[in-house]
């Protein structure tokens, strides 16, 4: 009996971290953002080009920024929940729209002509958020996904939530969920808002 | 017809002879992009793409695969040193965009574990062989017993003999 022990110990732990692990979602990386401060940008704003709009603008407030473009497919998924957010309670949702343009794997970049972009940016975010519905307080435009890099993004949609003094408190890679919304961002919201 | 090999012949004299003005002329920028595009190779080969996470920044297709390798590109040109150059991708995207992660506290795990499991693996080999060379006692025959063996084998002999 003895003999079969230790195996059976060493199967039955290896059968634990392997179940363990196929939970674990590999998407998930944790961001080394999370605890410093927001990388400061300044971007022109969607709806009034000629504005810009600046992480350092927020001080003083609790607020989300949301990272998405309209041919980000999660976007849509994830669209209804922050629409019903906004009606819900007040805290500033700025949408950061990530390479509306060039990021559309069907638009083929050399056929654009280098000034039409950002008109094209403007027209085609403005539509999508006529269509299912504008959350956000301001939306500004990486055009170049050049804010993205500092951000880290690497999956869009993306989800920070940035303290009074600026710092970012929490970072959802992927579509926020109405689980993690409840679980996670609602409680830490409130909290950080004391 | 001979003009024309003539012209032919002189234009390729001409060729011939400035080629090497031609080449001196574009080796400069050639070499120094052939320099900033091996070490972008070699910083990219050594990150890995966040999108298809088994593909190295160096060989992924995907769209942000090009822009971080565009932006890597930019911070050659800029002058920036290897290092740098990785603290800005760590600084954005953490430890695991490296394949090579760097030796702490949260990595001690990853870089000796295998090491240790080895060790381990041997020791208990170790002992268990030790153990069953101790359960069998490999002692040599008494006087008494080598008799008895002899007359056991010596009896079976003259047993097959008479049948």
């Amino acid at each position: 009996m003895n003999r079969f022990l230790w195996p059976l110990i060493g199967f039955v732990v290896l059968v634990v971290l392997l179940g363990v692990g196929l939970t674990l979602n590999p998407r998930d990386v944790p961001s080394p953002l999370v605890g410093k401060p927001a990388p400061a940008f300044s971007l022109a704003r969607l709806h009034a080009p000629e504005e810009q709009f600046s992480p350092k603008d927020m001080l003083g407030k609790v607020w989300l920024l949301n990272v998405w473009a309209s041919w980000c497919v999660s976007c849509r998924q994830e669209h209804p929940l922050l629409v019903e957010l906004a009606k819900r309670q007040s805290t500033p949702l700025v949408g950061l729209n990530y390479k509306e343009v060039r990021g559309d794997g069907a638009i083929d970049m050399d056929k654009v002509a280098p000034g039409k972009e950002k008109g094209m940016v403007v027209e085609r975010a403005g539509a999508w958020l006529n269509q299912h519905g504008d959350p956000y307080t301001l939306s500004v435009m990486d055009i170049d996904g050049r804010v993205g890099i500092d951000y880290g993004v690497y999956g869009v949609p993306e989800t920070y939530i940035i303290d009074k003094a600026g710092i970012i408190r929490m970072k959802q890679t992927g579509p926020i969920t109405p689980d993690v919304l409840s679980s996670t961002i609602l409680p830490l919201i409130a909290e950080l808002s004391k | 017809m001979r003009r024309l090999v003539m012209v032919l012949l002189l234009t390729l004299l001409g060729l011939a002879g400035s080629n090497g003005a031609i080449f001196a002329g574009e080796a400069q920028p050639l070499a120094a992009d052939e320099a900033t595009e091996k070490r972008l190779i070699a910083i990219s080969s050594e990150l890995r793409c966040l999108v298809c996470q088994n593909e190295s920044l160096a060989g992924s297709h995907a769209e942000l695969a090009n822009d971080l390798r565009r932006e890597i590109r930019t911070l050659i040109n800029a002058g920036k040193s290897d290092d740098e150059i990785m603290e800005f991708m760590v600084s954005r995207y953490g430890d695991f965009v490296r394949y090579r992660p760097p030796l702490k506290g949260t990595t001690l795990l990853l870089w000796f574990g295998p090491g240790v499991l080895l060790v381990l693996g041997f020791a208990a080999l170790l002992r268990y062989l030790r153990r069953r060379d101790r359960a069998i006692t490999d002692s040599p025959l008494s006087a008494e017993e080598q008799r008895q063996a002899e007359a056991l084998l010596h009896d079976n002999d003259s047993h097959q003999g008479r049948s």
